[in-house]
């Protein structure tokens, strides 16, 4: 950067200077706690902070010790912060919480150690669900533990759904978004989706296209010259829903900005309510704010089908634990990745903040079963056991970012145009010939 | 930069005089060793990064997938000068430094008028002047951000014409002005410090001497004082020029670049930083460079004036 003001050398020297003795103390820091026990940091994503921090001390070992550091609440701030670190061959990232999506760009990166052996096979036994046992594997290794999942259901009023007449379609899990658009347009109800353009709109696109049993890349270990699939049925059936609920009175005026958060509010205000797909906080976030006879009337159900008769794919989030390639304890750092996602880990982040568990076995724990609706922890365990991962790629970013540009607004889709003009500009991007 | 830039030119310039006597040769030669250790410090952290941002613009390398680094020659510069991005991009920064520019111009020359004239309270009001320029710039971009909120701020209550709810954020063009305000009010005070500068030079007697021969004020201004004043409006312009056109930080709190309000230095940004894209985002800074270049000539010329002179060597 330029120097207008003209600030001198002798500044310049000291800041320097200052930068290093700065750099120098956060070195020793973090490389050694007073007793001269090694500790491993763990960066953290903000959620579920304190039973985060408890795990990082019933997980330290005579061995070492686990420090939380925490990453920006963004997932692109959290993956800039980790990439900057890694790409710098930062020997002081141990252990690290990864969104599923950030593991193939990190793992085909060379910055995270792989599971090998035992740890493999512990880590993604046959307790694990598929989903996120799926999200922690590139390249047939594995390169992180899963620890929690996060999956969305379809939250609705069960008074709304009997009016409309598909309260037993969505109970079987057989209602259509087709079919819960229109439900929503004849009662005056809404549906609330995320589509401002950003990763959870990506999200949607994804688990639509996977409904109607297509994909939107394949073969993505050929990095640029992975297949691009979304010019196809199941791209015109994801893109006919978007398009139906942009043109339906269904549709929230904020629809092209709306994310997590906003389409809270229309289930209990004026009016019938609404049907929103939604990540598994919905029910904590409405339990004990609503009152109890409008929380009796909150209902949930399986991810609408895309397509009749193709079994829905409802999205998979969560977060998985990755150790630092560079790190200079991996085997504690690995041997510290299994503790913090170990069942007893797995149940206090479900019991304490709602994260919902990747094993199976967890589910069962009878202190789960006592703080959720028992039907509701089912319907979480089978959403996220058939759930569809969003595409593993080390070009994950610009697939996404790709997709996103091509389908936002919401109201500019066309089944016709979109999923082709999408298709040809992920193409162009990944072969570096257009810009994003 | 500029300190660099300087000090070699100003040695090596005077070798050349030739009675140069043993003396002088000799000073010559230690000021040579004296500059060369900056020199080589320089070589080290300016040059070598930008030869090896001219290197990486000429691959298509992405962080996530080292191992399928290509060498792809001209193809990055092909991609970015033939997408309308790009063009999109470059047309917001344009927009942006042309219009901050003028009215810190404008704004920042009856500052330093104010400055130069005021007779009582002289610190005070200087020192007030500046404060802007000492706040960073990521906090006045939060502030004014604050300020132009719909939800929170105090912009739409006492602006008339503008309903209460009115999102600043939500399209290009208010954004965009919300931006130029904040860049404005930031850095109008280094404009007026330049400008008074160059206004301290303006000789009193030759201001007398048009008073004399009944020269209105705005006479004298037009004809004594600005035309006078030409190295130093051109030096004011060249900075701020320089450093709009690469403009930031603004941009990256207010709005996140969205609603096309993203500056080439944004776009850079959001290639290396945000997709791993080194190469691309190398060919994008090398682009940036070259605008900068262009700029920097463009005004030089336009304004006719001898670089040494303005640096008061001539």
């Amino acid at each position: 950067m330029g120097d207008p003001q003209g600030r001198g050398a002798g500044s310049a020297v000291r800041r320097v200077g200052i930068g290093a003795a700065l750099v120098l103390a956060a070195g020793t820091l973090s490389a050694c706690s007073s007793d001269g026990k090694p500790t491993l940091n763990w960066y953290i994503n903000p959620d579920g902070q304190a039973t985060l921090t408890s795990l990082a001390e019933r997980c330290s070992t005579d061995d070492y010790d686990i420090a939380i550091q925490l990453l920006p609440t963004g997932a692109t701030d959290q993956r800039t912060q980790l990439a900057r670190r890694l790409a710098a061959n930062d020997s002081s990232t141990d252990l690290m919480s990864l969104d599923p999506v950030f593991v193939a760009e990190f793992a085909n990166a060379g910055w995270l150690a792989e599971f090998e052996g035992d740890a493999a096979d512990a880590v993604v036994d046959d307790d694990v669900l598929s989903g996120p046992a799926d999200t922690v594997q590139w390249d047939d290794k594995v390169y992180a533990a899963p620890q929690w999942a996060n999956t969305q259901v379809l939250w609705y009023r069960q008074s709304l759904a009997e009016q409309a007449g598909i309260a037993d379609a969505l109970q079987d899990g057989t209602a259509t978004w087709s079919q819960v658009i229109d439900a929503a347009s004849e009662n005056g109800a809404t549906v609330g989706v995320q589509a401002d353009r950003y990763e959870a709109y990506m999200v949607w696109i994804n688990s639509l296209v996977q409904g109607a049993g297509g994909d939107i890349v394949s073969d993505t270990e050929a990095g640029v010259d992975a297949q691009v699939d979304i010019d196809s049925d199941a791209g015109r059936a994801a893109a006919a829903v978007v398009q139906q609920l942009a043109d339906s009175p269904a549709a929230q005026s904020d629809l092209s900005v709306s994310r997590e958060g906003t389409s809270l509010g229309a289930m209990y205000g004026d009016g019938p309510g609404e049907f929103m797909t939604n990540w598994t906080f919905v029910y904590k976030n409405y339990e004990g704010t609503v009152s109890d006879e409008e929380f009796a009337d909150l209902a949930w159900a399986r991810y609408p089908r895309t397509v009749e008769g193709e079994e829905s794919a409802p999205p998979v989030g969560g977060i998985d634990i990755g150790v630092g390639a560079f790190s200079e304890h991996p085997d504690w750092a690995i041997e510290a990745a299994q503790c913090v996602t170990d069942p007893e880990a797995q149940l206090q982040l479900a019991v304490n903040d709602g994260l919902m568990p990747a094993r199976a076995s967890v589910y069962e724990e009878q202190e789960l079963v006592d703080a959720y609706d028992a039907g509701l922890l089912d319907l979480y365990r089978e959403s996220i056991e058939a759930g569809g991962t969003r595409p593993k790629s080390a070009f994950y970013n610009q697939i996404s970012g790709a997709v996103q540009s091509t389908w936002h607004p919401p109201a500019s889709v066309d089944p016709e145009k979109t999923p082709r003009e999408s298709a040809d500009f992920i193409r162009d991007v990944l072969q570096g010939k257009a810009l994003l | 930069m500029s300190a660099t830039t300087t000090a070699p030119a100003g040695v090596a310039k005077t070798p050349k005089s030739k009675n140069a006597s043993d003396r002088s040769v000799a000073e010559n030669r230690l000021g040579m060793k004296l500059v060369a250790p900056a020199l080589v410090v320089m070589l080290f952290v300016t040059a070598f990064p930008m030869l090896q941002a001219l290197w990486l613009s000429l691959s298509n390398y992405a962080l996530t997938a080292p191992d399928d680094r290509s060498f792809v020659g001209a193809q990055n510069y092909v991609t970015a000068l033939s997408d309308p991005l790009f063009w999109r991009t470059m047309l917001v920064t344009v927009g942006i430094m042309v219009v901050t520019v003028f009215f810190e111009l404008v704004i920042g020359f009856v500052f330093a008028l104010v400055m130069h004239r005021v007779i009582f309270a002289r610190g005070i009001i200087r020192t007030s002047i500046l404060i802007p320029y000492g706040v960073i710039t990521v906090v006045s971009g939060f502030a004014w951000q604050f300020a132009f909120s719909s939800t929170n701020g105090f912009v739409n209550a006492w602006v008339p014409f503008i309903e209460d709810n009115f999102n600043w954020f939500g399209e290009q063009f208010p954004a965009l002005f919300a931006i130029c305000v904040s860049e404005i009010w930031k850095t109008t005070p280094f404009m007026s410090l330049l400008l008074l500068a160059g206004l301290a030079q303006v000789s009193e007697d030759m201001i007398e001497a048009a008073k004399v021969d009944g020269a209105t004020w705005w006479q004298r201004m037009w004809k004594v004082i600005l035309p006078n004043m030409r190295a130093a409006i051109m030096v004011a312009i060249l900075f701020r020029a320089l450093d709009a056109f690469r403009i930031f930080d603004n941009i990256f709190v207010m709005t996140g670049g969205a609603v096309n309000t993203e500056s080439v230095s944004f776009l850079t940004y959001r290639q290396v930083i945000e997709q791993f894209q080194i190469g691309m985002g190398s060919a994008l800074s090398v682009l940036l460079f070259l605008s900068v270049l262009v700029i920097a000539f463009g005004i030089v010329k336009l304004f006719r004036v001898d670089l040494a002179a303005a640096r008061q060597e001539g």
